[in-house]
């Protein structure tokens, strides 16, 4: 499939994944490939098995755990331009977790620019994202329907820590689901530490010296399990991926009351179906406003949407901002509701081998 | 509206009994009467008769919230609830001043939503739109599933009553008897809630159905284990119609349902009967449409056929002719006989001689000398038209819901047919955004046709994964529904089927659900017509 209109498109998607021809590299590719520019350290974003790998280089510690000890990762600062092939590659702040990176790509003065997954709101867990002008832009839209307006991170953050003073009056240990990567670092430096003891789950707690050796204000945290059990008990607040719900590990902890920070909280039903005593509306990915301010803070004409609700957001663009627009077909549907949980097992997948 | 939005949210947000039960007391406690009342009527079940036509409150909220109805449609399609797909866009596109939330409930329905069905679509439209710009997010919501109707919030009728019950400090049978029949939303009903006696104050109003729990047990040494002699127990058939209690105390006979709501109008013949009787009392039994020649219940479908009607004709009455099949008697001649043990209360029925005349008929007792006779007795629950066994502990009273160990249905075995998924759709409420409703075929020679649509039965692990194989085997889409790749074989369990022109199949099944899913069967080795129309036949 021909990505643009034109005849050569210096970014195409491949049964592999996006591939850059000029540079004979992939961006977040699926299969095993030689070359792969990595926006993210996100399993749907990082995989094992490539050749060599190229990362913004903050992201490189959290890209290996991702993809194993023995894998060739080098890493660009952000803003440094290499030449590759025929193509000028950077990599710019994406504000989706530490290191994340929209990736630019440049020929003979056109420019094109693969977003991976990004958010414009405030996370003092990472880099701030920073618009990257460009004349073809390739963005997710994971959560790319207008029903998704953020409110704003410190409201989010009051809310959790309302919740948590709440569960230590009624003697409950508060559980708050999290991905491991990313949001879990995100809500640990968002909360207020006064308030109690943290614990943290296994596989949030490998990503941390990352977060630490970056200078993030990660708060200080122990590792929750039998031995700090009596501690956290009734009044601590436990940190966890989605997967951990309904374990043995979990039980340790009861009475608890759970919580997750997700953006699917917003929805009703994926809040209800899932058993929580809270949902908490906090998101890595850019709300309906803000993927429509960045594609018109890039300036680009040419919008491809991929991993989320493609179809909507590609006619929204045409229809009403009069761009051109198209769909990048991705292997992975993006992250969707139900994956909320699953990326969590992976992690923790990983974490069960790598030990 | 403050208060109700809150605790609304309260409930939504909690997965606990008793924290719900916590707010639910805190809110009747604080709450003035005439809101209360309404809170009652909704968390109970009822819905407002909806004032406006669904489909301008849709084009209205499209046009309010900026959104083109095709992205509206997008949105629904993921929510899966038209009042917060609305109120998510709408409050994202402005800032409310909040004023409206000082509108008390009570004023809010009956001055400003219930005037909306007398009023001209414009007047309409503008009261609506002025009241969505005066709502912030969480009361927008509320707001819109009063006019949408169906508040489903995890709470039942029976939260609600041990709230109301513990606040007033009495038995919750007794509050339950009070919160039956016609709720009506005044802050007189609430209040008479809390008066002893009320409960015998209006004579339409039914008692709390007893229920009986379902028998899993299959071997019949196990039975007489768990239920001791057999001699103790009041054997009936389970009939396959409608539970209802018939009122009849003074000039006014009222038929309940279930659900609560009045039957008499689609049962006229019933009405008509119980006019001429001389006695005052209260019948609980089951509604059917009758096979007078062979003397047995026609299926459900014929049933089916007098629901929801305001009128039934001569014609109906004819073709479909009901009786009722009463199998016991909570209230004789102003007596409440609850109390009084099963076997008490079926002696009384036993003297009731117009039980065998006309529309009425006494539900036979099947008579069994051992737990092996009664287990054979089920065995010939398909072909007498029934659903398999009541057993009734002799001693057990008339209990107001379900008592463990006292009323039991045993059920015959649901039919099962293996099927090929062929359609699938997003589900509803906490469901939505997942693909959870499928349509299944069966083989008729090389072509698959349709045959049930069942979205019950799968582990939320398996919903997960079928979803995820529905959005990578999708081959074709009709709006809201794919059409994937036929492979998946499930087998579908259900309890009746009969002859139908409305389906494709020619066949119509009785509560069809997912037994299990057949991973270990390919497409071609689903059941096909013929066998599946072989057991019409039984």
């Amino acid at each position: 499939m021909v990505l643009s209109s034109r005849s050569s498109p210096l970014i195409r998607p491949t049964p592999n994944g996006l591939f850059c021809e000029a540079g004979g590299f992939y961006i977040d590719p699926w299969r095993k490939v030689d070359r792969a520019l990595i926006t993210h350290g996100h399993s749907d974003h990082a995989r094992s098995g490539m050749g060599a790998y190229l990362t913004a280089a903050p992201g490189i510690g959290v890209v290996r755990e991702r993809v194993g000890e023995p894998a060739v990762i080098s890493g660009l600062p952000f803003g440094q331009a290499k030449r590759i092939g025929e193509v000028r590659v950077s990599f710019h702040p994406a504000g989706h977790l530490l290191g994340s990176a929209q990736i630019r790509v440049e020929r003979a003065g056109e420019v094109w620019v693969v977003t991976g997954d990004y958010k414009t709101q405030a996370d003092r867990s990472c880099e701030a994202f920073e618009p990257v002008p460009c004349e073809t832009m390739i963005t997710e839209s994971t959560f790319g329907l207008p029903i998704y307006q953020w409110t704003a991170p410190e409201v989010v953050f009051g809310q959790i820590n309302d919740w948590w003073r709440k569960n230590q009056a009624e003697g409950r240990t508060s559980v708050l689901f999290a991905y491991a990567l990313g949001k879990a670092q995100r809500v640990l430096c968002g909360i207020d530490p006064s308030i109690g003891p943290i614990g943290v789950h296994g596989a949030v707690e490998k990503l941390l010296p990352h977060y630490r050796a970056a200078g993030r204000p990660i708060p200080e945290t122990v590792r929750a399990h039998r031995d700090t059990r009596d501690m956290l008990k009734g009044r601590g607040l436990i940190v966890a991926p989605g997967s951990a719900q309904n374990t043995p590990w979990i039980r340790q902890f009861a009475p608890y009351s759970l919580g997750f920070a997700s953006g699917w909280m917003a929805v009703r039903g994926s809040r209800r179906r899932r058993a929580l005593d809270r949902g908490f509306v906090l998101s890595d990915h850019a709300d309906w406003r803000g993927l429509l301010d960045t594609i018109e803070a890039t300036g680009a004409s040419r919008v491809g949407v991929t991993h989320g609700y493609t179809g909507p957001l590609v006619r929204w663009l045409k229809e009403v901002k009069g761009l051109e627009a198209f769909d990048v077909p991705t292997k992975f549907v993006g992250e969707t509701v139900q994956s909320a949980d699953e990326l969590g097992a992976d992690l923790k997948e990983a974490e069960r081998q790598s030990e | 509206m403050q208060r109700f939005t809150d605790l609304f949210h309260e409930l939504d947000a909690s997965n606990r009994t008793t924290s719900k039960l916590a707010a639910l007391k805190r809110y009747f406690s604080e709450a003035p009467a005439e809101d209360a009342a309404w809170a009652v009527f909704f968390l109970t079940g009822n819905r407002l008769k909806r004032p406006i036509r669904l489909n301008l409150f849709r084009e209205w909220g499209s046009e309010a919230c900026g959104y083109p109805s095709w992205m509206l449609d997008e949105c629904y399609d993921h929510v899966g609830d038209l009042a917060e797909t609305l109120s998510l866009l709408i409050t994202s596109r402005q800032y409310a001043q909040a004023d409206s939330l000082s509108v008390p409930l009570h004023e809010m329905i009956e001055a400003r939503i219930q005037p909306l069905r007398e009023m001209e679509v414009e007047a309409q439209k503008a009261m609506i739109l002025a009241t969505w710009a005066e709502l912030d997010a969480a009361s927008c919501f509320v707001f819109n599933k009063l006019i949408t109707g169906g508040f489903r919030v995890g709470v039942s009728k029976t939260l609600v009553n041990r709230a109301l019950a513990e606040m007033a400090g009495i038995d919750a049978a007794v509050m339950a008897h009070r919160l039956m029949g016609v709720w009506q939303p005044s802050a007189a009903h609430y209040k008479a809630l809390f008066e002893i006696g009320s409960e015998g104050q209006d004579p339409a109003r039914p008692y709390p159905f007893c229920l009986a729990y379902p028998l899993e047990y299959e071997a019949t040494s196990d039975l007489s284990v768990q239920m001791g002699a057999v001699s103790n127990w009041q054997i009936e058939w389970k009939w396959d119609g409608i539970r209802a209690q018939l009122i009849k105390r003074g000039n006014q006979p009222v038929l309940w349902s279930r659900g609560e709501e009045m039957l008499g109008e689609q049962f006229p013949e019933i009405m008509e009967a119980v006019a001429r009787l001389r006695e005052n009392l209260v019948l609980d039994g089951e509604v059917l449409v009758w096979d007078f020649e062979a003397e047995r219940a026609a299926p459900f479908a014929q049933l089916q056929r007098r629901l929801g009607r305001t009128k039934v004709g001569p014609k109906l009455r004819k073709e479909a002719p009901v009786i009722f099949m009463v199998y016991d008697v909570p209230e004789y001649e102003g007596e409440d006989l609850r109390v009084s043990p099963t076997a008490e209360r079926r002696a009384r029925l036993e003297e009731l001689s117009f039980l065998n005349e006309g529309v009425f008929r006494r539900s036979p007792l099947v008579v069994c000398p051992s737990w092996e006779a009664v287990a054979e007795a089920r065995l010939e629950s398909r072909e007498r038209g029934v659903e398999g066994l009541m057993l009734k502990l002799a001693s057990a009273s008339y209990v107001a819901g379900r008592k463990k160990g006292e009323w039991w249905k045993w059920k015959v075995d649901p039919y099962t047919v293996d099927a090929v998924m062929v359609y699938a759709q997003q589900g509803h409420g906490r469901r939505a955004g997942l693909y959870t409703d499928y349509t299944f075929s069966i083989w008729d020679g090389e072509v698959l046709v349709p045959f049930a649509k069942a979205y019950s039965g799968l582990s939320d692990a398996e919903i997960r994964r079928v979803d995820r194989w529905i959005r990578s085997n999708t081959i074709d889409k009709h709006g809201p529904v794919r059409v994937v790749r036929p492979e998946l074989v499930f087998e579908i369990a259900f309890e009746g089927i009969s002859e139908s022109k409305r389906h494709k199949s020619g066949i119509a099944v009785r509560f069809p659900r997912m037994h299990r899913w057949r991973e270990d069967k390919p497409a071609s080795e689903a059941d096909s017509l013929d066998s599946v129309r072989a057991l019409l036949a039984k």
